[in-house]
């Protein structure tokens, strides 16, 4: 299919959206289209909200990507709500503009998938102290039970840089629990483990071998750097997008920079396009490598661990040989790339990634034949297709559960569109389906990567100069662990007024709860590991 | 089973050289800017107004740099015509203050084998994959005697990484406490070290001195593997510092 026939598809399908939202909501809606950012909007009332949205889920099979909330100055609060599809559907965005005194809005966790916006919802009540009506458990979500009640973040009027008064620690935090069989017990893991993992905290409810619920808290990392970045520059708040997730940096980045580009208009070089991917699809391989390391290793599979993790050493070896970093820091800027790559590099990260690949091929065939690992991975940790589009899930965990939803397909971004891949999709959403999957994944990345690469457009890798507007966009990325949304708004000067990061890590971890519990203790810390999500992505 | 005893004889040994021998694998570090003498004020000047940190200073015609509030960006470097001069390496871990030390006194019985705690105090992952990469085949911690423990009362150092965010700052406090005396603290990465890019702000302090007294700093955004080695040899006296950086940062403001 050429790019031609897919804009012109684009655009019946648009007016088809159209048709269908005029149809079902005559004259309420104030609608408009956007053929060229693929972007049907709706502005609604408060009290339309659960309405539309419902219709959205329920009658066009759409799913809740993010929620966006933004405080005007004097105006008073912004909601926008933004739904996706498929590869032919375009972003839908539900705007609810509210006055200043208001601050109760519809929840929408009782609506069919009402599980995606929950955690949204929480985020924003702790955050902003806007009060969602009908979400059944509000309160101590993003900030801990010491955090002065009352005072809100993410408001207008706090200030970022204010350290925060000395205070007496409150160390309890004591939710409830559903477990009263006689015998029943509630054991903490966390915040710090024994090992080299990043801090949360699991309370799982036991009456013996069965986790019968599992009670995550999360944010214990928080570091507010959608505040942060409020008045700074594109190039400093870029800091932040690649550093609160440095196992994502690259895809974060570029997320953060597509979303600068849209707002300003500006289309990087056709090389620079081609080097995105290249650089996109070497950070995925090295995070499926990493994931697929903490795999072998939550099941005591000593060779298979030092196999995978020399493969992700020779991955972070190669990243700093081809751009100058580990983690590809500073790979990214604004209109390109900041790195080129000469045809020897080329060359030598085309070789090196077959080596890998060829490895990696020869680790999943020894694997696959060892039935203690499988014994391990096998029917544990299960989540079904259902549960998965309830909860909105993305990346590798919504694939192994038979949801093929990608956004390097939906809205292809650098030169996806132009390249041919598929997405491996598995059914049966348990730890060996995910491990398939990364696996697939990590495979299917070499191939792009060589494919890229030897064909490389001639040219600059990055534009002479970006001049920055005022503006706001929603850029998706396939992050390595998943779909990343960054909302950002820009003001005349070009400093950041309003950053919002979705990352998959955050709508993941929602889930993680279906997949551990109904599953012994001892099989926890692999569902933990087959999940392979980030903390520090999740927190922010 | 045989089949992976086979796959591990055949992979044969991947161990750096190092500590007997410095190694210089490609692409085992990324370097970092180090004082540089310059042309002009005028260039020194455009180098301290590209640092997002303020981790340069000018000082007459050349920079200095501050180790500790590098990020790695690399805009003192690219597309630029003076640039700052780069270092390759590793060994950049510095010892932190000598009240810390003389307080902590270690001695020869931790020359051979220690038990190392880790806290994540807010870092970004790549600190804390760097940190797990010193225990793969490459690094192999093992090999020189530093063992990861599960618990803290067996514990001899602790390796903190990231800013210490607010929620942080007690479980970071009380595995301080938990580890019986003589301990020593190796803070790594730019946040352990000044709060990085995150702090100070009202969710983060600006480094895990703020908190508890750290005795060896290992810079680096993130610091490469054996960064963090050299750091540990450091806490040990079995490697010299790279240089003995002012304790700036001192005691906790917070009531206990």
């Amino acid at each position: 299919m050429t790019m031609l026939e897919h804009t012109d598809e684009h655009v019946t399908r648009l007016g088809g959206l159209l048709v269908q939202f005029r149809k079902r909501w005559n004259a309420e809606l104030a609608m408009t289209c956007d053929d060229a950012a693929r972007l049907c909007r709706a502005e609604c009332g408060s009290h339309q909200l659960s309405d539309i949205c419902e219709w959205l889920i329920r009658d066009l099979d759409f799913a809740f990507a993010t929620l966006v909330v933004e405080q005007r100055p004097h105006i008073g609060w912004l909601l926008i709500y933004f739904f996706y599809k498929d590869e032919k559907s375009p972003w839908v965005r539900v705007e609810v503009e509210l006055g200043r005194s208001v601050s109760v809005v519809p929840s929408l966790v009782s609506l069919m998938h009402g599980p995606s916006f929950d955690w949204h919802e929480r985020e924003v009540e702790d955050l902003f102290g806007l009060h969602f009506e009908g979400h059944p458990r509000l309160g101590e979500f993003i900030l801990h039970e010491d955090w002065p009640e009352g005072i809100n973040p993410m408001r207008e009027d706090f200030d970022s840089r204010k350290r925060f008064e000395p205070r007496a620690p409150v160390p309890k935090w004591d939710p409830p629990t559903i477990v009263t069989a006689s015998g029943a017990f509630a054991m903490p893991i966390g915040p710090v483990f024994a090992d080299f993992a990043e801090s949360a905290l699991f309370l799982l409810e036991s009456v013996g071998e069965d986790v019968i619920r599992t009670i995550p808290r999360f944010f214990y990392k928080y570091r507010g750097i959608e505040k942060i970045a409020e008045g700074q520059e594109v190039d400093r708040a870029l800091l932040l997008a690649e550093r609160f997730s440095g196992i994502g940096a690259f895809a974060h980045g570029l997320a953060f920079c597509q979303a600068a580009e849209a707002i300003c208009g500006a289309t990087p070089p056709p090389r620079a396009l081609a080097l995105r991917t290249a650089f996109a699809e070497l950070e995925r391989l090295r995070s499926h490598a990493a994931a697929i390391t903490g795999i072998c290793n939550s099941t005591a599979l000593a060779v298979a661990t030092s196999q995978a993790a020399l493969i992700e050493e020779s991955l972070l070896r190669l990243s700093c040989e081809v751009t100058g970093h580990r983690y590809l820091f500073g790979a990214i800027v604004p209109g390109g790339v900041a790195c080129d790559l000469q045809a020897t590099d080329c060359h030598h990260v085309v070789q090196v990634v077959t080596e890998i690949g060829r490895d990696l091929r020869n680790l999943l065939q020894m694997l696959r034949y060892s039935s203690s690992f499988l014994d391990r991975l096998e029917e544990v940790g299960i989540v079904t297709e259902d549960e998965a589009r309830s909860y909105g899930l993305v990346g590798p965990i919504a694939r192994a559960s038979g949801v093929a939803r990608d956004i390097r397909k939906l809205f292809p971004y650098a030169v996806y569109g132009s390249i041919d891949f598929s997405i491996p999709v598995e059914q049966e959403g348990d730890g060996y389906a995910r491990l398939r999957v990364l696996f697939a994944e990590a495979l299917q990345s070499t191939t792009i990567i060589g494919r890229v690469l030897s064909s490389l457009p001639e040219g600059a890798v990055r534009m002479d100069h970006v001049r920055f507007r005022a503006g706001a966009a929603l850029a998706a990325v396939e992050a390595p662990l998943g779909a990343a949304f960054h909302w950002l708004r820009l003001d005349d000067d070009g400093k950041v007024i309003r950053y919002r990061v979705t990352p998959p890590s955050f709508t993941n971890w929602h889930g993680f709860h279906l997949a551990a519990e109904k599953f012994a203790f001892q099989d926890f810390p692999i569902i933990l590991a087959s999940f392979g999500l980030s903390n520090a992505e999740c927190d922010r | 089973m045989a089949n992976w005893v086979l796959k591990g004889l055949r992979t044969g040994v991947k161990s750096s050289a190092y500590p007997r021998r410095l190694d210089d694998a490609p692409g085992i570090s990324p370097g970092r800017p180090t004082s540089t003498h310059l042309k002009s004020a005028i260039a020194a000047d455009e180098l301290v107004a590209r640092c997002p940190t303020n981790a340069i200073a000018r000082e007459n015609n050349g920079i200095t740099i501050d180790q500790g509030q590098c990020v790695h960006c690399f805009r003192c470097r690219r597309d630029i015509e003076e640039q700052a001069s780069w270092q390759m390496g590793y060994e950049w871990a510095t010892g932190a203050s000598e009240a810390n030390a003389a307080l902590h006194k270690l001695g020869t019985m931790f020359g051979r084998s220690l038990h190392v705690r880790f806290v994540d105090a807010g870092a970004c992952g790549a600190c804390m994959s760097e940190a797990r990469q010193i225990n793969n085949p490459y690094y192999n911690m093992h090999r020189l005697g530093f063992f990861i423990t599960p618990t803290p009362r067996s514990a001899d150092i602790l390796l903190v990484a990231g800013p210490v965010s607010d929620a942080m700052r007690l479980p970071l406090r009380k595995t301080y406490e938990a580890i019986p005396t003589p301990k020593r603290v190796v803070a790594i990465g730019a946040c352990a070290a000044s709060g990085g890019v995150f702090g100070p702000s009202f969710a983060a302090f600006g480094g895990a001195a703020e908190i508890i007294p750290v005795d060896v700093v290992v810079p680096g955004c993130p610091p490469p593997p054996l960064a963090i080695l050299h750091g540990l040899l450091v806490a040990v006296q079995r490697k010299p510092p790279s240089a003995v950086v002012s304790a700036t940062r001192g005691a906790t403001t917070e009531p206990a």
